[in-house]
C-alpha cells in the first residue's frame, strides 16, 4: 500500500479495535447463557465476528439453536467468497498453509491484502492482519467472558472504525476502472438489498457486481 | 447457548472458508474468471461499508456512523494515512453520538 509506510502498524490498529469488540462479544455471550468455554470455543473455531454476534443476540432473545444458526450462517458465508479471491493470492502455498489461511480469511485480512496490491506485499498484509485480528479477537473474548461486564464499543465510535478503515483500503483501488465499477456496483446492490433481504445476504449478493468490472 | 450451536456454526463457518480456498486453487482458470475473482474484494468490501454505515437490523438508517464514515471518505480522498482515517471515523462518530446528533 503506497500510502501506508507500515502494513503491520495499520493491521495492529485494526486488531486492537477488534479486541474491544471481542470483549463485548465475550461479555454478551456469557450474559446470554454461554459458558466461558463456549464463548472461547466460538471465537477460536468460528472466528467470524458478525456471525458470532448474531448467534448470541438470537440466543439472548430466547431463540433456539436452529434460529440462531440461520442468521449466523448467512453472515459467515461471505468469507467463502473472500476465500475464492484469496486462494489466487496464495496459489503457490502448500495445502496445509492454505487450510490455516482459510481460518483467518475475513473482512479485515481480505481488505488489507487487496489494498496492498499483488504478490509478497499482499500476502504479508493478509497474514499480518489475519493473525493480529485472530489474537486480539480471542484475547478480547476471554477478557469479556471473565469480566462479564460489557463495554459498549459504540461509545468510542468503534462501530464506525471498520467501515472507515475499509474506505481507506478501497481508496487506492478506485483509480482502476474495473475495481471502481465493481465497488460502486457492490455498494449499490447492497443499498437496494438491505431493506429487502435478510441480514448477511445483501453483502453476498454484491458479489454479482464483479460483472460490471470484468468488462472494463 | 448449546454446544450444538457452537460446533455446527464452527463447522459451517470453516466449510465456507475452506471451500473457497481450495475450489479454484492450483487451477488454471480462463482469464475472465481470474479477473472476476480478483474483483470480489472490491465489490464485497464496498458493500460491507454500506452495510456497516447505513444498515441496522434489516433497515436503512442515517445515524452517527454516517457522519464518521463521511469524514473518513473525505480523509481517504485527501490521501490521509489508513490509521488516521480509522481514528477520524471513530472519533467523529463518537463525538456526534455523544452530542446526541443523528441519534
Amino acid at each position: 500500500m503506497n500510502r501506508s509506510p507500515s502494513v503491520a502498524s495499520a493491521g495492529l490498529v485494526l486488531a486492537a479495535a477488534v479486541g474491544v469488540f471481542g470483549i463485548a462479544f465475550g461479555a454478551g455471550a456469557v450474559s446470554a447463557g454461554a459458558s466461558l468455554w463456549q464463548a472461547c470455543a466460538m471465537s477460536l473455531a468460528v472466528f467470524t465476528g458478525a456471525s458470532q454476534f448474531s448467534a448470541v443476540s438470537v440466543v439472548a432473545a430466547g431463540g433456539g439453536t436452529v434460529a440462531a444458526l440461520g442468521g449466523a450462517t448467512l453472515l459467515a458465508a461471505r468469507n467463502g467468497v473472500y476465500a475464492l479471491a484469496m486462494s489466487r493470492l496464495l496459489a503457490d502455498s502448500a495445502l496445509g498453509t492454505r487450510l490455516v489461511a482459510a481460518q483467518i480469511t475475513i473482512d479485515e485480512s481480505t481488505a488489507m491484502a487487496t489494498a496492498a496490491g499483488h504478490g509478497p506485499e499482499a500476502r504479508r498484509a493478509f497474514w499480518v492482519t489475519g493473525i493480529g485480528v485472530y489474537v486480539f479477537w480471542n484475547l478480547g473474548t476471554v477478557i469479556g467472558a471473565l469480566a462479564g461486564s460489557a463495554v459498549d464499543p459504540g461509545v468510542f465510535g468503534l462501530d464506525a472504525a471498520f467501515p472507515a478503515g475499509f474506505v481507506a483500503m478501497l481508496a487506492p483501488l478506485m483509480s482502476q476502472p474495473a475495481h471502481r465499477a465493481a465497488a460502486i456496483g457492490g455498494a449499490a446492490i447492497c443499498l437496494v438489498a438491505i431493506p429487502i433481504l435478510p441480514v448477511g445476504l445483501p453483502i453476498l449478493c454484491a458479489a454479482v457486481a464483479v460483472v460490471f468490472g470484468v468488462r472494463r | 447457548m448449546t454446544w450444538t450451536l457452537v460446533i455446527v456454526l464452527a463447522v459451517l463457518a470453516y466449510t465456507f472458508k475452506v471451500t473457497g480456498m481450495v475450489l479454484a486453487a492450483g487451477r488454471h482458470l480462463p482469464p475472465v474468471i481470474d479477473r472476476a475473482l480478483s474483483l470480489i474484494p472490491a465489490a464485497l468490501i464496498a458493500a460491507l461499508v454500506v452495510n456497516d454505515t447505513l444498515g441496522s437490523a434489516g433497515a436503512l438508517t442515517v445515524d452517527a456512523r454516517a457522519a464518521g464514515v463521511g469524514a473518513a471518505v473525505v480523509a481517504a480522498w485527501r490521501r490521509a494515512h489508513l490509521i488516521v482515517v480509522i481514528i477520524l471515523g471513530a472519533a467523529v462518530t463518537a463525538a456526534v453520538r455523544a452530542l446526541g446528533w443523528l441519534a
